[in-house]
Order: structure tokens, then sequence, then C-alpha cells
């Protein structure tokens, strides 16, 4: 029986039924991230002493029946952008290369609580600032589909694991798209949650009015388990709202009948590579013959949301940013003349390309003169675009879109033109801008044999629709056996 | 000779240390002192990942300050980050309010010999204070502490209405002193509680357009303020009578070469970049919250020198002195409920008191001895068994060390002997040893009558009463 | 709207965001930077005049804590990254004006 093509929910069943132990389902897991690793490069740490002691105890407690969740025992990987406490934490930074948390995020603390092991911590973006996982300073993760192409970004390496069954599921965070792109590169389920539902404590900021921590897994089930994991109230996070029903598992049903869902027509347009669309459109149709009430409408400012983005985001990394100065952890220059050298010379060597790139555009825009012309400016889009939707909300249950306008693209091809790399994500930002959860489920495979995802998206706090959505499209894809990846 | 006449400008940027017992946006304590970096936590150390939440108690005492001053209140008010790399600001960024401050366009009254004055507060907003740089002088590097990093701060911006440092001196000490009535903040100058940034610049009498003004720091007295005040005049009058300008610039004010250099900040724009913390979500304040702070505030200064005069009956004069400071009016009003006569006590505090505060550089907050003592030592004098001369000794005692009045005296025999027959035989052996000038006294000179009773008490050691020792000398001669 | 970024803007920004910028990555920081503010500049398309900024996505207001004190002395911790310390400090190069 190989292990690590079960499920996270089904794994868990074994580990709970007594049939294997949570060891076993370690041990599968790092022997397949031993086998892999060199390949995909999806990891930048493998605890495996961690894991087993921590497995053992698991085991241990599930014995005497002090834990039976849902997930119980199962192996998870957390984007290194996530604190975890003893172990380190990069954010995929030089400047973070040896920075070991002396605290757990929130959402980690949730794993734990849940009885699940931590087997790394997953490769990424710089920062989360990219959409290819090529610009970590511990090197390319390589999409396990085709390790010829990226496994997208930023979330790349967490959806990199799951894709070559290094884990069953994995912890990802999403600004702008960094979950559900990467998933619908690799074929994998990846899920934004609705902003303020996953606490943002021991997150690493990159923009903090638009990050959420969300779960990656194989399937529709495995996200709404994992996202019942980390999902709470946290009053260390004065953004987190406390939500009235936490029960996702409760949301996965096989019923789309009567469900209204809107098609955004300029998301359809010529941008979006045929192949893609095809793709996507049959979805469309297996869910209307299943008695989904769809419908073409105009969502409006899709050319808005990019420049609204990258002004908001890149404003506040800057800010973010500006704690990585080499005085409390991580790098620090060895060429310290005066305190400002220091700060220079550490950053300067410290921060990638793409990472200065974005720290100097956002240190533009809020400078002086500039505020009110960029920044705020942006923030008057980012409330237009929030109205359109809220006005696509009071039509649709949900929104149907394309996650990327292709499947994923070749190493190397991406980072030379920095404007053309940030409009692949305009298909995805503009949920992160209006706060909304959004979900990427594969539903097909391209003629280079890649995945392609389709982008489900809910209104605020709607999770349970959209999480139903999801699994009933699921559950026709199995059946009819199209779009299956 | 000055050919022309200037006047001086001067608005404050004063920062007051809010006396909560957690920091602003973190459970670390608040308390001054400690070891390095004991008081504080991944919020406070900008670890990343960590995340701020608000103080209630800070928004209460900000708005108490604000109604107190007079103050608008921004019902919807947000905090801003001001961004700049110093090591003393573990995030680079302060969080601070800078588009939506929660108090402003107040005012307070001042009075100096010109008479009252109203000094308009431009706004009042919450922030955080940054940590401390250690260094010495003869090593290459500098420590950082941030124990004081996260206390929340109010800062008060003065519109520029003072002219002089009496003004000043009297807008720092009516602020203080409502501070200290509030609760909100001891404003401690010493221990950095309270900072002030004098703004100033100095322009021709008659001039409508303000000149060029320069802002200096490090004032850590009124003392020092009053003198940066005339040093940074004086400097910037000879610069205009030399046909030069004044630059607009920050300055350390070096109190003991009473002068102000000019701060080089390398390379500082002074482009903080603020813009709303996404972090921190904005403050509603709603009617109902204002009234209840409103109807929480205590009784001040005004009020207080009001009701002393009318409920102890003391005249306008102490009323006004006791009142001036919380901690006097606080310990008179604790030894009036112990029985002490509030004239009597308001004597001590008056006169005694004062004058070792003054003695001692000392402020009334430093006071050490406690409201029972004092009335202890009341009854003590009252009841007569220690003279005038003996309470003023004992007080001093008191004062320095908090010592039971009424212990003190037993423990040295201070108590006035008042057994007759003791003070009899000093009495007969001291008109006997003087004969010549209980002579006189009889020939009508009255005036030795008090070296008679002088020499009785030397003898006595001062343990005498007296009123007995003159009835005694009188009946005896 | 800024229709050139110059070299004195890149310089102005490097020094505001403590960055670096080497005389060969100056060309094309400002070649890049000049290509996004063009592409952004599209948002002047919209009239948002009466729109107000949106600060916060949600409605939410008054998320305080109390005033209590949570956390005791954690020096050890919160030095345990610190790239050079000294007597439980972190050490920094001469700071003096
Ligand atoms: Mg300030
Ligand atoms: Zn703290």
């Amino acid at each position: 029986m190989d292990l690590m093509t079960l499920t996270a929910v089904q794994l868990s069943s074994k580990i709970k039924a007594g049939e294997i132990k949570v060891m076993d389902a370690v041990d599968a897991a790092l022997a397949v991230i031993k086998e892999r690793e060199k390949e995909i490069n999806a990891f930048i740490t493998v605890d495996e002493t961690g894991a087993m002691h921590r497995a053992r105890e698991v085991q241990r407690l599930i014995d005497i029946g002090e834990l039976s969740s849902p997930l119980v025992g199962v192996p998870i990987a957390v984007k290194d952008n996530i604190c975890t406490k003893g172990l380190k934490t990069t954010c995929a930074s030089k400047i973070l290369y040896d920075f070991v948390p002396t605290y757990n995020a929130e959402a980690v603390a949730n794993l734990e609580k849940a009885g699940m092991i931590i087997i790394g911590k997953t490769n990424m973006d710089e920062f989360a600032m990219g959409n290819t996982t090529e610009t970590s300073y511990f090197g390319v993760t390589r999409n396990p589909r085709n390790v010829g192409h990226v496994p997208g970004g930023s979330s790349g390496g967490s959806c990199a694991a799951v894709a070559a069954n290094e884990v069953p599921c994995a912890l990802g965070s999403d600004t702008g798209g960094s979950i559900r792109q990467p998933s619908s590169f690799c074929g994998v389920t990846g899920m934004k949650p609705t902003y303020g539902t996953v606490s943002r404590y021991g997150l690493i900021a990159y923009a903090s009015s638009l990050d959420q921590i969300g779960p990656v897994g194989k399937d529709v089930t495995d996200c709404a388990a994992l996202l019942q994991v980390i999902a709470s109230y946290d009053s260390k996070d004065s953004t987190s709202v406390r939500l009235k029903d936490y029960d996702f598992m409760s949301a996965l049903k096989n019923n789309c009948a009567g469900m209204k869902i809107g098609i955004p027509c300029e998301y359809f347009g010529e941008r979006l590579n045929p192949e893609v669309k095809e793709k996507i459109w049959v979805v469309v149709e297996l869910l209307r013959e299943n008695g989904a009430k769809v419908e073409e409408f105009d969502l409006g400012m899709l050319e808005y949301v990019i420049p609204a983005y990258y002004v908001i985001a890149s404003a506040e990394a800057s800010s973010n940013l500006q704690r990585f100065d080499g005085v409390k952890y991580g790098y620090r220059t060895k060429d310290d003349m005066g305190v400002h050298d220091m700060y220079k010379s550490s950053r300067s060597e410290g921060f990638g390309s793409e990472v200065k790139r974005r720290i100097m555009l956002g240190s533009f825009v809020l400078s002086s003169g500039y505020y009110d012309a960029y920044y705020l400016k942006a923030l008057r889009t980012k409330a237009l675009i929030k109205k359109a939707f809220d006005i696509a909300f009071a039509k649709y249950d949900l929104i149907l879109s394309p996650v990327a306008a292709t499947t994923a693209p070749k190493l190397g091809e991406s980072l030379s033109d920095p404007l053309q790399m940030y409009l692949g994500d305009i298909y995805t930002v503009s949920v992160n801008l209006s706060g909304l959860p959004g979900i990427t489920i594969p539903c097909g495979i391209d003629s280079a044999k890649l995945p392609v995802g389709i982008q489900m998206i809910g209104n605020c706090f709607s999770e349970k629709t959209l999480l139903q959505a999801a699994y009933t499209y699921e559950c026709i894809r199995n059946v009819e056996g199209k779009g299956r990846t | 000779m000055m050919a022309r006449e200037y006047e001086t400008v001067i608005g404050l940027e004063v920062h007051v240390e809010l006396a909560t017992k957690s920091k602003i946006f973190c459970g670390c304590s608040t308390e001054f002192g400690g070891a390095p970096n004991t008081h504080t936590c991944p919020v406070c150390t900008g670890m990343p990942g960590s995340l701020p939440v608000l103080n209630k108690q800070v928004v209460e005492y900000a708005m108490a300050m604000g109604f107190s001053t007079h103050c608008q209140i921004n019902q919807n008010c947000k905090f801003d980050r001001k961004n700049y790399f110093y090591p003393d600001n573990p995030q680079n960024y302060q969080i601070s309010q800078f588009y939506l401050p929660i108090c402003y366009d107040g005012w307070i009254e001042i009075e100096t010999k010109e008479g009252r004055k109203k000094i308009r507060i431009h706004e009042m907003h919450m922030e955080e204070d940054s940590g401390k740089l250690l260094h010495n002088e003869w090593e290459d590097f500098s420590l950082v502490d941030y124990n004081r990093s996260g206390v929340p701060l109010m800062e008060i911006v003065s519109e520029p209405d003072m002219r002089s440092s009496e003004e000043v001196i009297n807008y720092l000490d009516r602020l203080r002193m409502l501070a200290q009535y509030l609760g909100v903040s001891d404003c401690k100058l010493q221990e950095g509680s309270m900072r002030v940034d004098v703004n100033l610049s100095v322009r021709e009498k008659k001039r409508k357009i303000f000149g060029t003004r320069t802002e200096m720091k490090n004032l850590n007295s009124f003392k020092a303020i009053a003198r940066a005040i005339a040093g940074e005049r004086e400097r910037q009058i000879d610069l205009l009578e030399r046909g030069r300008q004044v630059v607009q610039e920050t300055r350390r004010w070096d109190d003991m070469k009473e002068y102000s250099y000019a701060m080089r900040f390398k390379e500082d724009t002074k482009d903080y970049r603020y813009f709303p913390d996404p972090d921190l979500p904005s403050v509603m304040i709603s009617d109902e919250w204002m009234e209840s702070i409103r109807a929480s505030l205590p009784e001040l200064q005004p009020e207080k020198q009001a009701r002393y005069e009318r409920d102890f009956r003391l005249p306008t004069y102490d009323a006004a002195i006791i009142t001036a400071s919380k901690h006097l009016a606080d310990l008179f009003e604790q030894t009036v409920a112990l029985g002490g006569n509030p004239k009597k006590v308001s004597n001590w505090l008056m006169v005694e008191t004062l004058r070792l505060l003054k003695k001692h550089g000392e402020e009334p907050e430093q006071i050490r001895f406690s409201p029972e003592h004092l009335a202890k030592l009341i009854t003590v004098a009252e009841q007569g068994s220690v003279n005038n001369r003996i309470a003023k000794e004992v007080f001093e005692k008191m004062y320095e060390e908090d010592v039971d009045p009424e212990v003190y005296v037993k423990e040295h025999e201070l108590t006035s002997v008042h057994d007759a027959s003791v003070l009899k035989e000093v009495v007969k052996q001291v008109l006997e040893n003087n004969f010549k000038v209980v002579e006189e006294y009889r020939n009508g000179k009255a005036k030795v009558f008090c070296f008679l009773v002088g020499q009785v008490m030397k003898e006595m050691q001062g343990k005498a009463n007296p009123t007995m020792v003159g009835e005694l000398l009188r009946k005896m001669i | 709207m800024v229709n050139k970024i110059t070299d004195e803007i890149i310089d102005y920004v490097g020094n505001l965001a403590k960055l670096k910028i080497s005389d060969d990555e100056k060309e094309q920081t400002r070649k890049d930077m000049q290509t996004i503010m063009d592409y952004i500049d599209i948002l002047n398309e919209l009239d948002t005049r009466k729109v107000e900024p949106m600060f916060y996505i949600f409605p939410v207001h008054n998320v305080f804590r109390e005033d209590v004190i949570t956390n005791g002395d954690d020096k050890a911790h919160m030095l345990a990254n610190a790239p050079k310390q000294k007597d439980g400090q972190y050490q920094v190069p001469k700071t003096v004006e």
C-alpha cells in the first residue's frame, strides 16, 4: 500500500483505525521526500528528527484517546514564511537565512493542537513576492508534473510537495494568488480563505491587508478539513474575525442544484490561452448540467486590478520589510562601518532583486508628494473593485474564472520582464483586494501534460458555499472522468 | 545695544508617558528600570510575524487628556506608520497617529505676571515609545535596550503661542498638573516620562510672519528649558543681526555648555512615508464612550482649590499652592482625614515641606513621609508634649526617613518636661546664676525676660514647655 | 503623476528604503520602475473623486486588549537570533550624532 497516494483524511482514518501508526505515515513521507527532493526542491528545511519525535508523541496521545480530529497524525509541510518555534523560518531569503523563531504562528499552534506532524518548511518566492518560486535564495522548485516547468508561486514549494506526494497536505499563504496559482500549475487543490479567517500572527508579513494563510491538499475534502484545523479567532491578530461556524467539513455535499453562478466575461478574453479556456468551459457545462444556474456577466475593473494591487502590496511591503536590518535577527553584513551603512549593506546583500524592486516601488509611492496620487488612488480603486464584487454577489452565489492565463511556464522564462510577471496575477489579485475566499480545483491537463485549474470565488465568509460547489464539481469530475488530472 | 527689538515665538511638542501597566501594543510591563530587554516580547522587539493589539486604557487616557484641555475628539481615528530607520526603533517604523489624531483644537489657560492667556493645542496623539541606545565614549558600538519600546506616549503639540520661558514653564506646569490629576502620567522630566521639544523662532516686533524655527531636544529640567530658550533666542538674534539666516534644523541642547548644537542625522531626509497601519483596525469612539469617560474625570485643580477654600477654610493662597501638586493635595486630604486640623496641616505642608523640598531639590512626588506620621506629629505638637523647635527637628527627620514621630520623640527623650518640681529646681538655679539680669528685669527691662527663658530651655536641653517656663519665671522672680 | 523616473529619484528612494543601488544596477532599476509606473498610470482613467479610499476591507473597529501584564522576562528568547549582542543588549555600530 502506498500511503502517500492517500488523501490526508484517508490517511488519518487509517491511523485512527489502528491500521497504521503515525510513525509509518511520517516514514512514508520522509521516504518520498528523500526520493523526490533532489529533483523537485520543494523544501527548504526537512525536520526528520523533530517529525519522528512528534509522531511518537502524537501516537501516544491517540492511543490514550486524547486526539481524534479528522487530520490527526497526518504529516504536513508549512510554507517557510510561517513561524515555527525552534524550526528555521527563512522566507526563502538570505536576510533570514538562519532565523529560528522562538514562537509559533497561531496557525501552526492549531496544527499541533489537531495532532498534525510538521515535516518541514517549504520553498517559496522570496518573501512571497513572485509567482514562480524562482526568486528563492534556496534555489528554484520544479513542477513535479513536468520538471522543466515552474510550480508557480509563491507557495510553489507547498503545492509541489503535495503534487509530488511528499506530504498529503500543506500550508501556503496567498497575498495575490500565491496559493491558488501554484495549486493550478501543480494540479492540486488550494484555498485562500476570507481575510481574517486564519490568524496572521506568525505569518511573516508581505502585504498585511491582503495576506492570508490557507490550505493546500489533494482534494476539496482535505482543504475543508485543514481549513477547519487552522481557522480560529485569535486575539493576537487585530484583524482576526470570529466566525459563527468553523465546521467546514459539513459543507461537503454533492449538490449544486439551484446554485447561481456568474461567469465574468472579461476574464475569458483573448489574454486567456484557448486550451485553458476550453477546460474551464467543460466545468461550467458540467455544473450547468447538474442544476446550477450559470450566467455570463460584466464584472468590470479587470484592467485596474494589477496596478492597484502592486501599489498597495508594495507600499505595505516596503514598510513591513524595514525590520530586516541586521540588528535583531537574520543576516548582517560584515562591513558595518556606521549604522546607516550597516543597514544599507545588510539589506542590499540580504534581499534579492525582486524584493528590492518592490521595496523601491512601495517606498516611492508612499514618499512625500506621491501618497495621494498613488497610494490613495489605489485604495479608491480597491473600493471600486470591492463594489463590483458586492454587486456581483448580490446576484450570484459564486463566480467561476480561470486562475491563470496559461499553464505553468518553463523555468527561467518569467523573471526577465517584471511587468509581464505582474500581469500573470491578473485573475487572482482582485480576490485579495476584496477580502474574498477563493479555491482552485484541478480541471484537466493540457497538451503539454500540464495541469489546468479553475478558480471559484465566493462572497466574504461564504466558505461553505464555495466548498460545496467545489466538492460537487470534484464528485462530478471523478464520476464522469472528465477533467481528471 | 540692540538696534531692533525681537519677539520670541515658541511652540512645544511634549511627549508624556502614559501610566498604563502594560505597553501600548503588547502585554509587556512598562515599569521603569529593570535589566535591559527583560520587558520585551516578539511584538515590541519587531520580530517577524508579530502583530500589535491596542491597549484600551491608552485610548481612555488620551480621551481624558483631550477633555481636560478642551480638545475636539476624532471619533473615528486610526494609527499610522511613521517609517524611518534607527536602531532604537525595532520595526524601523513607529506606530503613531498622523492623519487622524485622537484629539485636536484645544487649549490650556496659563497665568503669568501679564495675566491669563490661552495657549492653543494643535493636536494630541497616541504613539509608541522607542527603545534606549547606550554608548560608551571609548567604544565604537552602541547597545540597544527595548524595555521602553512600545511604552505608550501621548504627544501634545501646541500652537506657537508662547512668547517667553515664563509662559513655557507655566504651560508645562499646567500640563503636568493636569496629567497628574487625571492619573494619566506622572510626568517626571528626570526619568523621561515627560519630554519637551522646543520649537523656537524670533521675529522683529510688530512683524506678522514668523521667522525660521529650530527644534531643540534634550531638555530634562525646567531650568534647562529656560536656559535653552534664552540661549537659542540669543543665538538666533545674533545670526539675524549679523545679516545671516537661521537654518531650520534640529538642535541638541547641552545644558553644561549652555549652547545648542545642530544634530546631524546622516542622510536623514525626514520623509516618513506615513500610511495607515493595516494591522490595526480603526478606533470608533461613540458618544456613550465619550460620556462615560467625561463622567469619570476626577476633580481637577480649580475645583479642588475652590473646595479647599470652602470646606477647609484655607486662604486662597494656601489652597492654590497645595492643590498645585496632586501629590501634596492628596497628602493634605489624607492627613486631614486622620484628624489633622486643616490649617495646621496646610502650614506644615506650605512652610516646612516646601522648604525642605526646595532645599533637597525634590518634587512633591518624592515625599516619603506618610499622612499618618504627619498627623501624629501635629497631635504631639498640639498636646504640647514637644515644643515647636523640637517638632520641626522631628519633622526634618520624618522628611528624610519617614520616622514615626511618637516613637522618635520617645526614643530620643524629646518629650517636654511637665514635672513642675523638676522645672522649679532649674528655674531656681537659673535665677541664682543670673541675679544681675534678674535685677535688670525687676528694674523694668522687660526684654531680658526672653534671655532667662532661653537659659532655662538651654538647661533643659529644649525639652520644656516654653509657656510653662514663662509662667514659673514670672512667679518666682 | 511622475512622467519620468530619474536617477535622482532612484537615489532618493534607495536612501529612504536603505538599499544600496550600485551604478551598474541603477539603470535597470530606473527602467523597471519607469515601466511599472507607466503601467500604474492606467489608474488615472478612473474617476475616483467620489470614492473614499478603502483602508480596511471590513468595518471592524475597536479591537482592544485590556491593560494587563501578560509577559514575563523573555530576554533570552528575544536575543537568541541577534547577529551581535553584548550584556543582554543588541549591538549596533555607534549611533551618536
Ligand atoms: Mg511623535
Ligand atoms: Zn512586548
